[in-house]
C-alpha cells in the first residue's frame, strides 16, 4: 500500500495578461489554476494508486485562498487534502518552502511523492529535487512517462534520447507533460469536493535569506524590421550576418 | 572576498562551452570561483582551465557515469566548499543544484539572466515578467546560456579528489533518439515549424537549412500536437523547452503567448508568415511577411553561400 502525495500549487492562469504596478506583479484581477504540470502529477499518483493500493494526498503550500485549488484535486479524484500554512509567513524562499512541504510530507508519513515538473510562477523546477533531498529520498525530475508493473518505472530525457529508469522506495518524482491524457472531474467528483475538508498543518521554517527587490516587465523589443515577399529572405540573411553577426 | 563554487557543465563527457559563460557569471557576483568537474575520468579537467579560475576540483567518482541526482549531489557537495554554487541552466544543473542547496539548507535562484552585485534577476510568470532578488548569505544559481560572455581561456590547476556516494535509481536502458540532430536546448541557432508548414514532411525544408546553419529543428506544439511524425521532444513554449538560441526562426508559426514564453529571450527572431498581422511579428528582429514556399528556398540558397 502506497502513501502517496502530490504537491500542487495555485498559480495565475497561464493565460492571464501579467501586468506590473509599483514594482510588483499585480496579480489582483487574475484567474487562479493549479498550476498545469501538477495536473500530471495527480493523473500520474493516481495511477500509481490504482496500481500498487493506497491513498493519495495533495498538499499545497499557500494561504487560505489555495483551498480552491486543493478542491479542484479532490472533485479529480485525489483521498485527502492538505494546506501548511502559517500566517507569519511573507516572501518565502526556496529554502522555506522546501522546509516546509517535507514537514508535511514526513508529518503524512508518506512514501512516494509527485510534483510538476515547474510550477508556472516560478518556472524553477527547485522544489522536487529539493524535498527529495530534506527526505533523503531518490528524485527523477522531467518524467514523460511512468509504468507501474512491478515496480515504479520513468522515462525521462537525458543528453542522448530518454532513459528508462528503475525506482526502488521512496522516491520524488516531478513530472513533465509526457504522453499521458489526465482526467477530468466528473459530476460525482465535483459533489464530494464540495463537502471535503481541508487539513491545516504548520512547519517550523528557516528565515528566508533571498528576498525580492522588484518585479518589472521584460523589455519591450524595439520594433524589428519587416519584409514584404519571399525573396526578402536575400536580404535578411544579409542582415543576420552581417548586422545582427549571428552566422 | 565571498567564494563560488562553479559546476562545470558537461555535454557528451566533455567540458560544455557554456561553463566559459558561468565564469563570467561568478566574477560579476564579485566572487573567487572554484570550479568543480564530476567525472570519471579526471583527463577532462585539463582542459577546464579559465581566465579568474585559480583552482579547480575534479571530482572523480563511479557515480557519475550516469546522472543520479542524490549521489551526484552528495558527492559533489562532500568534495566542494563553501560558497555561492554557480551551474547552468540546463535541466540536469538546475536539478542536481537544487539537491546540492537543499543539502546545505541554502536558497536556489534559477534561469538567472543578470546580475547586478548581489541583485540577480530571473523570467517570472514563463518570462511575461522579471524579479529581481538580492541574495545574503550562501545561495546557489543557475544561469541562462548566452547572457553572460565566456572567460578566456587559462590554465587550469586541477586537484584530484575522489569522491563517490550510493546510487539511488538505476537506468536500465536509454532509448536513444530517433535522430542524430542537434536538441533545441543544446543549439544557439533553431529552426521551428508551425501548423502553417502544412504537413509534416515540409519539415524537411527547416532541416536543410538547419544543415546549412549548423542549427536544431523545432517546433510549435499545433504542429506536434497535429502531427505524430513532431515528437514533443521538438516542442518550445510553455509545456515544451525553453530555450535562449541567437537566432531563432519561427516558421508558419503564429506566435502565441505560450510559444513565445519558450523563445522571447533569444537575442535575434525572424518570423516567416504569410499572415502580416500575425502576433510573432512584434517579437521579430527580421518579419518577412510571405510564405514559406516563396521564402525558404531563397533563404537556403542565400545563407548557403554565405557558410
Ligand atoms: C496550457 C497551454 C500550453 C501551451 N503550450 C504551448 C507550447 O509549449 N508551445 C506552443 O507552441 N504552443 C503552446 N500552446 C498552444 C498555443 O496556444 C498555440 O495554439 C500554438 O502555439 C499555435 O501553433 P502554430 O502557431 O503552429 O499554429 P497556428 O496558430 O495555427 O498558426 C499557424 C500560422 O502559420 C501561418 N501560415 C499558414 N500557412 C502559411 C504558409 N504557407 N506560409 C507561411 N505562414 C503560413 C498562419 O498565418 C498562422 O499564423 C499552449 C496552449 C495552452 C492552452
Ligand atoms: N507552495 C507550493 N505548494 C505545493 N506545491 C508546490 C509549491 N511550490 C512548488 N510546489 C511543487 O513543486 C513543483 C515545482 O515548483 P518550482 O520548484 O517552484 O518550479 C510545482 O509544480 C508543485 O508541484
Amino acid at each position: 500500500m502506497a502513501n502517496i502525495v502530490v504537491l500542487v500549487k495555485r498559480v495565475p492562469d497561464t493565460n492571464a495578461r501579467i501586468v506590473v504596478s509599483e514594482d510588483r506583479v499585480d496579480l489582483s484581477a487574475i484567474k487562479w489554476v493549479i498550476s498545469p504540470y501538477d495536473e500530471f502529477a495527480i493523473e500520474t499518483a493516481l495511477r500509481h494508486k490504482e496500481a500498487f493500493g493506497g491513498t493519495v494526498t495533495a498538499l499545497t503550500l499557500g494561504s487560505p485562498e489555495s483551498d480552491k485549488i486543493l478542491k479542484d484535486a479532490k472533485a479529480i479524484g485525489v483521498d485527502e487534502i492538505v494546506r501548511v500554512w502559517d500566517d507569519s509567513w511573507q516572501e518565502m524562499d526556496s529554502n522555506s518552502v522546501q522546509s516546509a512541504l517535507a514537514s508535511a510530507i514526513t508529518n503524512l508519513g508518506a512514501d512516494f511523492v509527485y510534483c510538476g515538473k515547474t510550477a508556472a510562477d516560478t518556472g524553477a523546477g527547485s522544489t522536487g529535487p529539493g524535498v527529495a533531498e530534506r527526505l533523503g529520498w531518490a528524485s527523477v525530475s522531467n518524467v514523460v512517462d511512468v509504468s507501474f508493473d512491478g515496480g515504479v518505472m520513468v522515462e525521462s530525457p537525458v543528453e542522448n534520447g530518454q532513459a528508462k529508469i528503475q525506482i526502488s522506495g521512496s522516491a520524488v518524482v516531478s513530472c513533465d507533460k509526457g504522453g499521458i491524457k489526465v482526467r477530468k472531474p466528473n459530476v460525482k467528483g465535483i459533489m464530494m469536493a464540495k463537502r471535503a475538508q481541508v487539513t491545516l498543518m504548520d512547519a517550523e521554517v528557516p528565515s528566508p535569506t533571498v528576498s525580492v527587490v522588484s518585479q518589472s516587465m521584460p523589455e519591450a523589443k524595439p520594433a524589428g524590421k519587416k519584409f514584404e515577399g519571399g525573396s526578402s529572405a536575400q536580404e535578411v540573411a544579409k542582415l543576420l550576418r552581417d548586422e545582427a553577426n549571428v552566422i | 572576498m565571498t567564494e563560488s563554487i562553479i559546476i562545470a557543465e558537461l555535454n557528451k563527457g566533455k567540458i560544455a562551452s557554456v561553463t566559459a559563460e558561468l565564469v563570467s557569471a561568478a566574477i560579476k557576483l564579485g566572487t573567487t570561483p572554484t570550479l568543480v568537474v564530476p567525472c570519471t575520468d579526471t583527463s577532462i579537467a585539463d582542459s577546464a582551465g579559465y581566465e579568474g579560475v585559480s583552482k579547480t576540483i575534479a571530482v572523480k567518482g563511479a557515480c557519475f557515469a550516469n546522472y543520479d541526482a542524490s549521489s551526484w549531489a552528495a558527492a559533489i557537495d562532500a568534495a566542494s566548499p563553501a560558497g555561492i554554487l554557480v551551474v547552468a541552466a540546463t535541466p540536469q544543473s538546475k536539478d542536481l543544484v537544487a539537491r546540492i542547496a537543499a543539502r546545505r539548507g541554502i536558497s536556489v535562484v534559477q534561469d538567472v539572466v543578470s546580475i547586478e552585485g548581489m541583485n540577480l534577476t530571473s523570467p517570472i510568470y514563463s518570462g511575461k515578467a522579471l524579479q529581481t532578488v538580492s541574495l545574503s548569505g550562501d545561495s546557489a544559481i543557475s544561469v541562462r546560456a548566452n547572457v553572460f560572455p565566456a572567460a578566456s581561456a587559462g590554465a587550469a590547476n586541477v586537484s584530484v579528489v575522489d569522491q563517490t556516494a550510493d546510487v539511488m535509481t538505476a537506468v536500465q536502458e536509454v532509448i536513444a533518439r530517433a535522430s542524430t540532430r542537434l536538441d533545441v536546448s543544446e543549439a544557439n541557432i533553431i529552426i521551428s515549424g508551425g501548423r502553417g508548414l502544412g504537413s509534416p514532411d515540409n519539415f524537411t525544408h527547416l532541416e536543410k537549412i538547419a544543415d546549412v546553419l549548423g542549427a536544431a529543428v523545432g517546433a510549435s506544439r499545433a504542429a506536434v500536437d497535429t502531427w505524430d511524425e513532431i515528437p514533443h521532444s521538438m516542442q518550445v513554449g510553455q509545456t515544451g523547452k525553453t530555450v535562449n538560441p541567437n537566432l531563432y526562426i519561427a516558421v508558419g508559426i503564429s506566435g502565441a503567448i505560450q510559444h513565445l514564453a519558450g523563445m522571447r529571450s533569444s537575442k535575434y527572431i525572424v518570423a516567416i508568415n504569410k499572415d502580416a498581422d500575425a502576433p510573432i511579428f512584434s517579437h521579430a528582429d527580421y518579419g518577412i511577411v510571405a510564405t514559406w514556399e516563396e521564402t525558404l528556398p531563397v533563404l537556403e540558397s542565400a545563407l548557403a553561400s554565405m557558410m
